[in-house]
């Protein structure tokens, strides 16, 4: 009786669909049928409570309405749409609120149908650092911390991507490496569902500080943090 | 006038009053066990999924950062399940013969989803947001387990109530410093009590009254 509670229970979590309707058809009458044996039949009145305690206790799995309530939780399958998602895809042609995208420069790294070499929005402190917090999440695999193009799923196999050094790439605009980030580049898929507008911005101005910093000598460290670097040296 | 009741029943009266007593607790005993049992929670089981996903490969053995495919788990309710472009970003090239890929690459060509089965869910009633949780310092092991080292991932706490109470009661013992969220590897250091009252002061986690009101979580 419990394990059909149970049952009940997995069944639901398995499912966590809309489409499950709890049922009630709990075998609470064999359970009675249980208590009610021959030479035991005088002893009914005895057993009747915690048979009633028990029947009540399987009774009440059959809601489940708070568990399972009408309404679709993300990603989750229905049967009502063809594909079986209840994420629908926007009808094309559609703005969303915020999202009509009349800024060139911002959404695309153009001005004009050119690649820009310039910021949409001025790159601070701030910027740097959570570019490089994404640089490090989004394209190390491949890119790796560097910029070098050696990553570790490029050591297991992936085309290794030009490294960030070299002439071609030091020289391009930034607007080449926001529009890269956003449309993909050969091999490489696009990464605008993953990295939002003004972080893909930040991305590309943390590409420009590696490519600085491999390219600096100890000179353009300043005195004070040198000290600290040379001790660091080789460990 | 004939005897109604046979002499043993004396003995079963008895008996059944005493023993109601062990029946039952056995009874409460046994359903707090399965109530806490793997049957129930589905702690450690490894569901059988379409692709067998490993994290520990992805993880631990690549060095993938979470959100690389959690990609809203800082902002969002739900911490998202990588559609399959982000598979396919590295496996358009790598292990591109697989036959375990194959509902990848189904799924890629076809635009059919992949029906990966949930290990983590909450009942309905419950309003749970990954992203406050990230943002006040609870790292992703906390309670997803030792995810860098399953090579199919299964839940790895009941996520019962009284389990989430008890980090809402006690946020410093769990509490971590922000940049060790998404660390695997991450294991609390022996001053933990300290640095944990520390940090929860440090990021406003608010006292206990305030976050074990119902409204918190049932909204």
């Amino acid at each position: 009786m419990e394990l059909g509670h149970l049952k009940l229970w997995k069944l639901i979590r398995n499912s966590h669909g809309a489409e499950f309707v709890p049922s009630c058809n709990h075998p609470t009458s064999a359970l009675l049928k249980g208590c009610g044996g021959l030479w035991r039949r005088r002893l009914i009145s005895k057993a009747g409570l915690p048979c009633t305690f028990l029947a009540v206790v399987a009774l009440s799995a059959c809601r489940n309405d708070m568990h399972v309530q009408p309404r679709y939780d993300p990603l989750a399958p229905t049967n009502f749409f063809a594909d079986g998602r209840s994420e629908r895809p926007a009808v094309p042609g559609t703005v969303a609120r915020g999202e009509l995208r009349t800024d060139e420069l911002l959404y695309t790294g153009k001005i004009n149908g050119q690649l820009a070499d310039v910021f949409p929005f001025p790159i601070t402190q701030k910027d740097l650092e959570r570019g490089r917090e994404r640089y490090n999440i989004y394209c190390t695999p491949c890119h790796d911390y560097t910029g070098s193009g050696r990553g570790t799923v490029v050591r297991r196999g992936f085309p290794p991507p030009p490294s960030f050094h070299v002439q071609r790439l030091v020289q391009a605009p930034v607007g080449h490496f926001f529009d890269v980030m956003t449309n993909g580049y050969g091999t490489m898929y696009s990464y605008a569902e993953r990295v939002p507008v003004k972080d893909r911005w930040r991305i590309a101005a943390y590409i420009r500080a590696l490519q600085l910093s491999q390219a600096s000598t100890i000179d353009n460290v300043p005195a004070t943090e040198r000290p600290q670097l040379l001790s660091e040296k080789g460990k | 006038m004939p005897q109604i009741f046979h002499r043993s029943s004396n003995t079963i009266a008895r008996v059944s009053i005493y023993g109601a007593a062990f029946i039952l607790a056995g009874l409460g005993y046994l359903g707090w066990r399965v109530n806490f049992s793997s049957y129930y929670t589905n702690v450690g089981v490894h569901d059988p999924q379409p692709v067998p996903f490993s994290h520990k490969h992805h993880v631990s053995g690549l060095g993938i950062d979470c959100r690389y495919c959690h990609v809203s788990v800082e902002n969002s309710s739900f911490a998202g399940i990588p559609p399959t472009h982000t598979c396919m970003s590295c496996h358009s090239k790598i292990w591109v013969n697989s036959p375990m890929l194959e509902p990848v690459r189904y799924s890629y060509f076809t635009n059919n989803s992949i029906e990966w089965t949930r290990v983590n869910a909450l009942p309905d009633f419950v309003y749970f947001n990954h992203g406050i949780h990230i943002h006040k310092g609870i790292g992703c092991t906390t309670c997803h387990g030792p995810v860098g080292d399953m090579p199919i991932t299964w839940k790895a706490n009941t996520l019962y109530m009284r389990w989430c109470i008890n980090c809402h009661k006690h946020p410093w013992r769990y509490v971590r410093p922000r940049q060790y969220v998404f660390s695997v590897t991450y294991k609390p250091p022996p001053n933990q009590d300290a640095l944990g009252r520390r940090l929860v002061k440090e990021y406003k986690i608010k006292d206990a009254t305030q976050v074990t009101d119902c409204y918190t979580c049932h909204r």
